[in-house]
């Protein structure tokens, strides 16, 4: 490709965390592969909806601090999801921009995504499409087994990020969306529930617990009362699923996150139900959270309604 | 051959086959395992087979609990289904520099470090499940007198191709990750190639493992 044909972002700064992502890659726990794919799905999805991607494109996650890129090619629009503060430094001067809002970049244009607010995770892409590999389907990059674009590795300066594709017949759309919080995490209790004593079992539901800086895509350790084992702190090592929340030798919950090890040998004492996901991997640490009991039967509603929910947030971009 | 199935959460089956952990029930874990695999049902996610486990991942805007439970319940599995069993020979190097927790070997199981290689090595292992990081095989069983618990603080990074020993299983590290089971030596050879999609294990589930002795010359060479 001649270089005056390219369209590209180069990395002026990486920013803490920040990693092509999409929905992920499945049926591959058998052999240690986790699902990976955007932490936040509700916000990935509003993202390619709002830049009339299709609904797997990929997108670049990043977290706390975002990556400061600055772009070479042809008109473009960006957007970006999640609560984030970022600036559009251009010719004309430096503006502020708004989540959920689409802007058009010119050749030399820059994007300096400072922080995300009060959150963790945010999401950047284009009205086109990222030049990625995939691997088993997918391109999100999982950096603890190497797997995925950029050898497996998450974005470090000076790296150019090729555009392959602009859709030019887009239409700048914005939606006016404040995100969603929440303050009790529902679960479902877990297959080991009765190996915990009755006044940890009780302690589990009725005080909170923080979550602790211990947290990253893969799991999510979290500080409080100790929950005391009275059966055995091991069990024969078993299949783990996203938001399995596991108790270790010493008492603490860890939540298992999209990035998480297939197979653990600790206790399962609940698993976090899938409406409660998303709002579960924006909380930062520090953050203080309490757990609520719910029936598998109202955990598979909760989820519908969530799904709803969004598809009526995304019925609202206009 | 399912004892019981309940729910992991909101979204996954935990199929369970038994408490112990033998190559009998292993072997219908992993029955059930590839026969769910090959019918290729639409909305299942992941399948994890484990010692006694198998746990179905599904799609929730697809199934739920109890219509899949029903399914699988009502499912048939032939008894001669044979299992595709592979026999896998993978080179080990006991040099000093590899064999990190030789010394603790020996003094726990009270045997000199030659009698413990040779004992390691006499034995075909089998493979009861991979996991935890890509393509890392969970092998068994050693014999009574070489069975100790892990590390009482588990090593941050032990190194790519360590292999080690704990209870009754053996391992072999296929990237750098912590862990806390007893490292004898080390393979060159990789058990996990991300570049090959259809096939990255090395070794699945059901295979028989062969290690052998190298020098650390040959090691060299095939690292090579």
């Amino acid at each position: 490709m001649k270089s005056k044909d390219r369209n590209y972002f180069k990395i002026l700064r990486a920013g803490i965390n920040s990693t092509y992502q999409d929905l992920g890659r499945n049926n591959l726990y058998h052999i240690g592969i986790p699902f990976s794919g955007a932490m936040d799905k509700r916000n990935f999805q509003l993202l390619n909806s709002l830049l009339q991607n299709d609904y797997n494109s990929p997108v670049i996650e990043f977290a706390y601090q975002g990556p400061h890129l600055r772009y070479f090619g042809k008109d473009i629009f960006f957007c970006i999801s999640g609560n984030v503060s970022f600036k559009i430094i251009t010719k004309e001067g430096v503006i502020d921009g708004n989540s959920y809002q689409c802007y058009l970049l010119k050749n030399g244009d820059e994007v300096d995504i400072h922080s995300t607010n009060k959150s963790v995770y945010g999401y950047f892409s284009i009205n086109g499409t990222f030049g990625v590999d995939y691997y088993w389907g997918s391109c999100s990059i999982n950096t603890q087994a190497q797997i995925g674009p950029n050898n497996g590795n998450k974005f470090s300066k000076d790296l150019e990020i090729e555009i392959i594709d602009i859709n030019n017949s887009f239409n700048k759309r914005k939606l006016d969306y404040l995100g969603s919080t929440i303050e009790n995490i529902r679960v479902i209790k877990g297959t080991n529930y009765d190996y915990f004593s009755e006044s940890s079992q009780n302690k589990f539901f009725k005080e909170s617990f923080k979550i602790t800086k211990l947290s990253d895509r893969m799991g999510m350790r979290l500080e409080g009362p100790k929950i005391e084992n009275i059966v055995d702190p091991n069990i024969k090592s078993e299949g783990l699923v996203k938001g399995v929340i596991q108790i270790t030798s010493a008492g603490d919950p860890i939540i298992m996150l999209s990035d998480h090890g297939t197979i653990g040998g600790y206790p399962k004492i609940a698993t976090v139900i899938s409406a409660d996901y998303d709002r579960l991997v924006q909380l930062t640490p520090g953050s203080n959270i309490k757990f609520k009991d719910v029936s598998l039967e109202d955990a598979e509603t909760l989820y519908k309604l969530y799904q709803m929910e969004t598809n009526n947030i995304i019925s609202q971009i206009k | 051959m399912i004892k019981n199935i309940l729910n992991l959460g909101d979204a996954a089956l935990y199929c369970d086959f038994g408490s112990e952990v033998n190559q009998e029930i292993n072997s219908n874990v992993i029955k059930y395992f590839y026969h769910i695999k090959k019918l290729n049902l639409k909305g299942i996610t992941n399948l994890t087979p484990s010692y006694n486990k198998l746990i179905i991942s599904y799609d929730l805007n697809i199934h739920s609990f109890l219509s899949l439970k029903k399914k699988i319940e009502n499912m048939e599995i032939k008894e001669n289904n044979k299992l595709e069993k592979n026999l896998i020979e993978i080179p080990v190097c006991c040099d000093n520099n590899f064999a990190l927790d030789i010394k603790r070997v020996e003094n726990k199981l009270k045997l000199k470090s030659e009698i413990i290689l040779e004992r390691f090595f006499s034995k075909n292992y089998f493979c009861y499940m991979t996991g935890f990081v890509a393509g890392m095989p969970f092998l068994g069983d050693l014999e009574k007198d070489m069975r100790l618990k892990r590390l009482e603080t588990p090593r941050v990074k032990v190194p790519k191709g360590s292999v080690g020993i704990t209870e009754q299983f053996c391992n072999i590290y296929t990237f750098e990750t912590p862990g806390g089971w007893n490292i004898l030596g080390n393979t060159p050879q990789n058990i996990f190639d991300t570049s090959n999609q259809s096939n990255p294990n090395l070794v699945n589930p059901g295979d028989t493992i062969k290690f052998y002795r190298i020098t650390l010359d040959q090691y060299n060479e095939i690292k090579r």
